[in-house]
This record gives structure tokens, sequence and C-alpha cells, in this order.
């Protein structure tokens, strides 16, 4: 059998082409490796064993047969429980949703199906995705696979440590503020946010829905790209959807050579010797002393806090133990219930949003907060295209600092802050991706790099981040990794 | 800003449908109240005259066809994870 670890998506696929390989075999190898190394790693919440081997049943038969398979056929992959999946439990990390079995599945869930790609595994997450390192699921933490002791990122931690652990060939993440691209940053992998609204958001549990962004974790910006491409789309069940050919030129190259600007902010030593070195060939890159000059970070991140927490108020207000999810028993009237219900089964960090959420909205305080924190949206928005005037993208570091330790970050503003450089490519709904750009040299762990553009220019991202990875080795450095 | 009292946190709570017991008060009061001072910067920033952002992709009034399509879940499956049932409804305790 040939070596089946660390596979990219088109090698997968030729090795199932050639008949090296079958997709039973390649789900079992997978299904085997996370029996092995997850009770480590424990990135895995559900693993769906019988399901997965149905799937690749068929794409075995399909193979059999002589038929040509696409790309993802056959293909393993993992999705963060805040996917609806017909038949297999979803949580969303949460107690509330403990027994939760979903009559339906998400729109990109659904593609992924019909694209034969196998889901093999719902991965962990901070509940409802609230939070930066996965340390506040409600089941169990997930550890970096670069290091046990520190967090693999959040909220897509488990989508993160996944791929970097191999559990999967790529996995399904959902971005707010950061939650595909911080998670990425730390495992060293490949994490990428479309412009919200070219992936469908139907059958995905909501936090906050003029945030919420779909997108792929993987091993490089070219796997990324694979599933990008299958799962966008305008889609009837979702309203805010954009097809992607409205915003996007199809065209994969981009024509010419492009201009970026890299921000330098902190000591972010690792990733500015990373920039240095990218093949100017494509990318002319300036380099600009602090990106704060530009777009007010700080300001940035505290409408963020004002406005997610808003629309996290009013899209839980769903769980009260009526229609479905858990139930606190001996109430003694409705409100009882629902006071109880919640109280009981939503975690501290649910709870603290909930509650600045209703103040931010409540009588009396909605134009302090609210109000003033949409337009300071505005303000981001005009900052930013500001740039793009000038620039196709712009560069900058993911997060400050590597991953941290374990239980390092008590206070939830601390928390908040790990989210600094990566809430304003939400808050314009603009497409950014985060890839590997060095390891901090006293620590051995990955640094990521941003990459930043213009609504609808997702292609082009993905392109610079493609011809970042054609000239440098650092997303295959996962390879070495030692479980 | 000022620290947020404990009559205040247990009204926005309840209003969050979130029973807190009277140790759960007094550090959601500490910890709101330390939110609340780092997302006040927003409060010292100039916005007279400036629109206001609650979406980002532009779509305005987004029709579909005036058609009903038939719910391709079954009844019984949608109720499957519904905590309390009695004879096929959802089981509440009583409104009025």
């Amino acid at each position: 059998m040939p070596d089946l670890n660390y596979l990219s998506i088109t090698e997968a696929h030729e090795l199932l082409v050639a008949k090296k390989i079958s997709a039973q075999e390649l789900t079992e190898f997978y299904i085997g490796k996370i029996r092995n190394l997850n009770p480590k790693i424990r990135a895995i919440l559900t693993v769906c064993e019988s399901q997965a081997l149905k799937q690749a049943k068929k794409v075995d038969t399909k193979i059999a047969s002589g038929a040509e398979i696409g790309l993802l056929e056959g293909i393993p992959y993992t999705a963060k429980d805040m996917f609806l999946t017909k038949g297999i439990r979803t949580t969303a990390a949460s107690k509330i949703l403990e027994d939760y079995i979903p009559p339906y599945s998400a729109t990109v869930i659904e593609k992924l199906d019909q694209a034969g790609a196998v889901l093999i595994a719902k991965v962990n997450q901070d509940e409802f995705a609230h939070g930066g390192s996965t340390e506040n699921s409600s089941y169990h933490v997930t550890h970096n696979p670069w290091d046990l002791d520190r967090v693999p990122g959040g909220s897509s931690g488990g989508s993160a440590a996944s791929v970097a652990a191999d559990f999967g060939i790529f996995s399904l993440g959902t971005d707010t503020g950061g939650s595909i691209r911080q998670p990425a940053s730390y495992c060293g992998v490949t994490g990428f946010k479309p412009t919200y609204g070219v992936v469908s958001r139907y059958g995905v549990i909501a936090m906050a829905s003029s945030f919420d962004c779909v997108g792929p974790v993987a091993r490089s910006a070219k796997d990324a790209q694979i599933v990008f491409e299958v799962i966008a789309g305008k889609d009837s069940k979702d309203s805010t959807t954009i097809a992607l050919s409205d915003k996007t030129p199809r065209d994969k190259k981009p024509v010419g050579k492009l201009k970026a600007v890299f921000y330098d902010d902190e000591d972010s030593n690792v990733v500015s010797k990373g920039v240095a070195a990218i093949d100017s060939s494509l990318l002319n890159i300036q380099t600009e002393a602090s990106i704060a000059e530009l777009v007010p970070l700080e300001l940035a991140l505290a409408a963020y806090y004002v406005l997610v927490p808003s629309e996290i108020s009013s899209n839980l207000e769903r769980y009260d133990g009526v229609r479905y999810g858990s139930k606190a028993k001996d109430s003694k009237d409705l409100l009882d219930s629902y006071m109880k219900t919640r109280s009981e089964f939503l975690g501290p960090e649910v709870v603290r949003r909930n509650i600045i959420g209703t103040y931010a909205l409540s009588a009396g305080y909605y134009d302090a907060y609210y109000k003033k924190a949409m337009q300071v949206r505005t303000l981001i928005i005009q900052a930013l295209n500001k740039v793009f005037e000038s620039n196709d993208a712009i560069l900058v570091p993911t997060t400050l600092e590597p991953a941290f330790k374990l239980g390092s970050k008590s206070d939830p503003v601390e928390m908040y802050k790990t989210d600094l450089l990566t809430v304003f490519a939400n808050l314009a709904g603009v497409p950014a991706i985060s890839i590997p750009i060095g390891f901090e040299p006293t620590t051995g762990l990955p640094m990521g790099l941003q990459i930043i553009g213009k609504q609808g220019d997702d292609i082009k991202i993905l392109a610079i981040a493609k011809h970042i990875q054609s000239d440098s080795n650092w997303h295959n450095k996962l390879k070495e990794l030692k479980l | 800003m000022a620290k947020l009292s404990l009559d205040e946190i247990q009204k926005v709570a309840l209003l969050a449908r979130i029973e807190l017991s009277d140790d759960e008060l007094v550090v959601a009061s500490s910890e709101i109240s330390s939110i609340l001072d780092f997302v006040d910067t927003i409060q010292n920033t100039d916005t007279a005259g400036v629109e206001l952002t609650s979406q980002v992709t532009g779509l305005t009034d987004v029709w579909r066809e005036d058609l009903v399509e038939k719910c391709a879940i079954a009844p019984k499956l949608l109720l499957a994870s519904t905590p309390d049932m009695q004879d096929g409804y959802v089981k509440v305790k009583k409104v009025l």
C-alpha cells in the first residue's frame, strides 16, 4: 500500500483513479488514524464510521464501473460541529444540543456529499463558536498537534487540529471573527474565509448572521480552492447568498502583476522574514510600519464585540427547550422553564455574550452601543476600501503570537484580544486566507500570514496564496510532525 | 463606564432568559463591566452623519417565485428531537 499520510486532494484522487487504493481503504485508514491518535489531540466529537464507509463504497462502485470520478470523490474530510448533518449528532459543542440529531443537512454538506466527499467525523469547537481556543467546548479541550500543552486556536480548533494531525484531508469551518484563520495559523495549516455571502449558511448553526462565513481548512491553498469551488454558490435557501460569478472573475490567473501592502505590526519578526522571502514575480509588496494608521484595529475589535454579541443574543433565543434540544426538569412555569434550561445547558462564555448582546440592544442603550457600532462598521469598510483603491491585497500577520498555553487566558477580554488582526475582514465581509509563513524560533510553533482582498476577489486571494506556496515550504512542514 | 449593578445584571439576565445564582451575578457583574469598558472606545469616535451598516452584501428585497414547495422532511423526523411531546404535539407549560 502506498504511504497515505498527509496526502493532498490531488494525490489522493490520483491514487483512487489508478486503483492503488480504494475509497473504502482510504476511509478506513483515516478512521484508524483517528482511533490511534485522537486520544492525544481530542479534536473529534463524533466519528461517522458507518455513513462514511457507505459513501466510500458508492465511490468504489463508480470507479469499478469505469466511470470518471471528480476530484473530491472518495476524499475523507471532517466538519466543525456547527454544520447540520442529517442523521449524525450535531452539538455546536454545547450541552443544549447534546442529543440533537438533525433531520436535514446544511447546503455545504449536501454539496460535498454530492461531490462524493466522505465525511468521517464532526470536530470540536468553542461552544456555538464563541471563543478563540476551543477551550469553551462543553465537552473537552483540544490539543495543538505542534505542542500538546497549547490550544489549537478557535473557534474552528477541531478543524485546524484535525487537518494538522491528518485526521482528514480537509475540514469545513466557520469564521465569524477569525475562527478559521486564527486556528489555521496556530496549527500550521491553510484556512480560507470567503467573501460574505458566496457560501450558503443554510443549515449552519447561526452565531452572528451578518458575519458568519463558511470556508475550508486545508493543508494548502490549492486544496482550499478545490473545496471552495464546490461549496460556493447561490442557494435559494439562503437569501443572503451571492453567485460566485457575480463578483469573482473565473479566470484562475490574475492578469499582470499584483500590488500588496504588508503591515508589520508589533513583534511579528517571523512573519516579516517570511514575507521578505516571497517571490516578487507575481506580487509587488510595499511594507508599511503599522496597519493601525489605516485601519483602526482596536476600534474594529470593540465594534465587533458589540455587534456580534447583539446578533448572538437574537440568534440564540431559539434554544429554549421547547422544539428541540435539552430541557431542564422541574420548572414551575414557562418562564421558569426557559430560565432553567438556558442556565443549565449554556456554558459561561455563551451566557456572557447573550447578556452583553441583550444589554446592547435593550432600551436606553441601543443608540450608545448597537447603533454606534454599526456606524463604526461603516468607517472600517471605508478605511479598507481606501487601501484597496491602490492595492490588490493587504498582507498582515494572522495573530501577534503563536498558539498560547491551555488555560493561560482565563480573562474573557484577554481572549477577545487574540482576534485583533482578524475581525476587521468580517466587519467588511471581505475574503481572507491564512497560510503558514514561518516558525517562531523559541517555541518552534507555526505563524500565519493573512492575505485579505476586496469583496468578490476570492479567486485572486487564493491565487496569491497558491503563488506563495508554490515557492515556499512552510505548509509542508506538517509532514515532519511526530504525534 | 459605571460598573453594572447586580440589579441591572439581574434585569438583563431576565431579558436574556438566563437564570443566574447570587454568586454568578457577582461574577457576571464584574466580567460584563470589564467587557463594556473594553468596547467603550467606540463612544470616543466621531460618527456624526455616518451611515449604519447592518449587512455587507448590498442585497435588498430578495424574492423567490411565489410557489408552494413541499417540505422534504417528514414531520415525524422534525419532531424527533423535541424534548416534550404529547399525541404528536409539542408540549409546553401553560401560557395563560
